[in-house]
């Protein structure tokens, strides 16, 4: 049987058989394609503090963009529950005891249906005080001392493991182990921020037990200014390996010190460091850290990762940020975001003991791995890999299953 | 024990050190002794150099020294500017604590916004030079500002002592109605202290970029150093300054040195402390 084709002669015109077409496949595919309605309805207000201002500022700068990226996300999709989401960030200057009565100004006054945590351990765990008080849930990033954590409601993303003293440096002195010179001898100096402290002194008793010679140890104030004297006093100790507790800049100014006296330490591993300087300093050359997430593969493999990370390249580049990479601290970052999300969406409601009872029982899957929060005090597994800076780039090293392609402990 | 080496390094980097609180405290030691004025501002205006500073160096192309340079006058008059408010509003030694601290936290959050709380770092060639004397090390641009702040010192140690402004601000920091009888216009010269103090913070503000790590709260991790070196080295008294910097700074490295680093801080309140103790009529 021959079909008629069709002429351009015909009664019905091109355009119109075009434009039926076209309906008549989208009434097809209509229910396969992902619909992102436009939120409506009330916000949903989500409270938090940031260290905007004070020392802390350039590292909570970075967690301001990944929750403003996150929120600007759902609102460009289909909101929470279908309703937008508003973000009240407040600056809590870096001080625990503003953070405090921030958090209580957010749930008494604002009013608001969830919180995010701050930034930094000692403001988390003031915020966490307010929040066990009103019983709200917190999702946090960036908590380093899990043993104080005590209350049920808190869901950390800074994925140490309950007990980061022993794995943190654990995980880098087997990456060490595995390397062709593996040292001998360590000189640790540390912040006394409590969280750098914690896992620094933890890294001596690691060392111990692993046979290393722990020829240096050293506490010094958060906020140091004079590095000179430290540096000579590593110069004098000889070590293999120096650890330094670092916060921010830290290791990069010991590293300036120590090379005005003509000298570097074979290794140097740096706690928190701050991320931009080291790697693009041509004095952070093969300096490591410890990551959970870095801009390679396998962290970048997921679509939704790479879009995210996309969007803070962006976002952080018109904010005037000189290293706009995304790391542990971003990850961390989206990771809470991405908790919130997933606990509020499985369970569709705002009840915080509802959103806490999902969390304890269901793991997460987020940028830097999937998170449980069954352990002691809510943790679940360190997710921590040792990394280097490598052409400028920080790169995981070890494990070799999630280090960059080609990528080895140099030298 | 500490090495000999280990002992002779501390004690150069303590000198050292000890140069750039000298160089910071000079502004506002000048302001508090002869203008009653404790300028906590001088915190300020000396990041706020260190900021410009790199912004010309890094953006503008400009050596640090022509960087410098440039600023120096802007700061003059941002000083005589400053000087203007406090002398409109009628502020007073105890006031100005808190009309300067205010003044502090305003540009350290004009600061911020431009240049963001994110850390600035302005590489030059000059950041790991050093000298060697021997087995000990001599920094260069440490050694640079140390030499600044004693040139400094000395000139202002000089104008205060032998020239007719000098002697007319002591006299009236002294007893202001006797010198306004022999024909001191004290305002005159109090714009003109005030604007050679800020162009000092400039000259601080510019070996900061240099030397340091810029983030705007760092402003605060100098006030308690600074302060104990105005104190110890006597108001308005320019070699004390000198000599209670480099006093401070060796202690400190010392300390470091041979006990911990986390000792360091309680040097130099201790150090006041004692002196306050022991010669109470000195601040």
């Amino acid at each position: 049987m021959r079909i008629p084709r069709y002429s351009g002669n015909a009664d019905v015109s091109r355009p119109v058989i075009l434009f039926g077409v076209m309906l008549a496949g989208l009434l097809v595919l209509a229910p396969v394609l992902p619909v992102a309605a436009a939120p409506a309805g009330q916000p949903i207000r989500i409270g938090s503090t940031l260290a905007l201002t004070g020392p802390l500022g350039p590292t909570a700068l970075l967690h301001k963009i990944a929750g403003e990226v996150y929120v600007e996300e759902w609102n460009r999709s289909n909101g929470l529950l279908g309703r937008p989401v508003e973000w009240i960030v407040l600056d809590d200057q870096s001080k625990p005891e503003v953070t405090r009565s921030l958090y209580e100004k957010l749930i008494t006054v604002d009013k608001v249906d969830l919180l995010m945590g701050p930034y930094a351990t000692g403001a988390i765990l003031a915020a966490m005080g307010v929040a066990q008080r009103y019983q709200r849930i917190l999702p946090h990033h960036s908590f380093g001392m899990p043993h104080l954590a005590k209350y049920e409601g808190h869901f950390p993303t800074a994925a140490f493991g309950p007990e980061p003293n022993k794995t943190v440096p654990t995980t880098v002195f087997s990456g060490l182990a595995a390397a062709a010179n593996p040292p001998k001898t360590v000189a640790i100096l540390t912040s006394k921020f409590p969280s750098a402290q914690f896992l620094s002194s933890g890294a001596k008793e690691v060392a111990e037990k692993r046979g290393l010679k722990v020829v240096l140890y050293l506490e010094y104030e958060f906020g140091t200014r004079d590095w000179a004297a430290m540096a000579a006093r590593v110069k004098d100790a000889k070590p293999d390996l120096l650890w330094v507790g670092a916060l921010g800049l830290d290791g990069n100014q010991l590293i300036e010190a120590m090379k005005k006296l003509d000298y570097m330490p074979p290794r140097h591993f740096h706690l928190f460091p701050a991320p931009g300087p080291l790697a693009l300093s041509p004095d952070g050359k093969q300096a490591l850290s410890v990551s959970v997430f870095e801009e390679h593969p396998p962290f970048m493999a997921n679509p939704k990762t790479a879009r995210l990370v996309n969007l803070f390249h962006e976002k952080a580049a018109k904010a005037n940020v000189p290293y706009a990479n995304v790391d542990t601290q971003v990850a961390g970052s989206f990771a809470a975001w991405q908790v919130l999300d997933a606990a509020v969406t499985a369970t569709k409601s705002l009840d915080d003991k509802v959103l806490g009872q999902w969390l304890r029982a269901n793991p997460v899957d987020t940028m830097i791995g999937k998170l449980r929060f069954d352990g002691p005090n809510n943790y679940g597994d360190d997710l921590f890999k040792l990394k280097q800076v490598q052409d400028g780039k920080w790169v995981v090293v070890w494990p070799s299953e999630f280090a960059a392609p080609g990528a080895k402990l140099q030298p | 024990m500490p090495s000999l080496t280990l002992l002779g390094q501390s004690v150069v980097s303590g000198l050292l050190a000890g140069g750039l609180y000298a160089l910071l405290a000079l502004g506002l030691s000048l302001s508090w002794g002869l203008l009653r004025l404790v300028n906590l501002g001088y915190f300020a205006l000396a990041f706020l150099g260190a900021y410009l500073t790199y912004q010309l160096g890094t953006v503008g192309g400009l050596a640090p020294w022509t960087a410098v340079l440039l600023i120096l006058p802007l700061f003059f008059v941002l000083g005589v500017g400053l000087h203007a408010v406090f002398t409109w509003f009628r502020v007073r030694e105890f006031t100005s604590l808190l009309v300067t601290f205010g003044v502090t936290v305003i540009i350290e959050s004009l600061i911020q916004w431009y240049w963001t709380a994110d850390f600035r770092r302005y590489e030059t060639p000059y950041a790991s030079l050093s000298f060697r004397l021997g087995p000990l090390f001599v920094p260069a641009l440490e050694l640079l500002a140390c030499l600044t702040a004693a040139a400094l010192a000395l000139g202002t140690w000089a104008w205060l002592r032998f020239t007719y402004v000098g002697k007319a601000l002591r006299a009236s920091a002294e007893d202001p109605a006797i010198a306004a009888a022999f024909g001191v216009n004290h305002r005159a010269q109090a714009f003109l202290l005030s604007g050679v103090a800020a162009a000092y913070a400039a000259v601080a503000g510019g070996y900061i970029a240099l030397i340091s790590t810029l983030a705007p709260s760092q402003m605060w991790a100098w006030l308690g150093v600074v302060f104990a070196v105005v104190i110890i080295g006597g108001l308005a008294n320019p070699i004390g300054a000198l000599g209670a910097g480099l006093l401070i700074g060796v202690s400190e490295s010392v300390t470091m040195a041979v006990v911990a680093p986390a000792w360091a801080p309680l040097v130099s309140f201790s150090i006041l402390i004692g002196l306050l103790v022991l010669r109470p009529g000195r601040a």
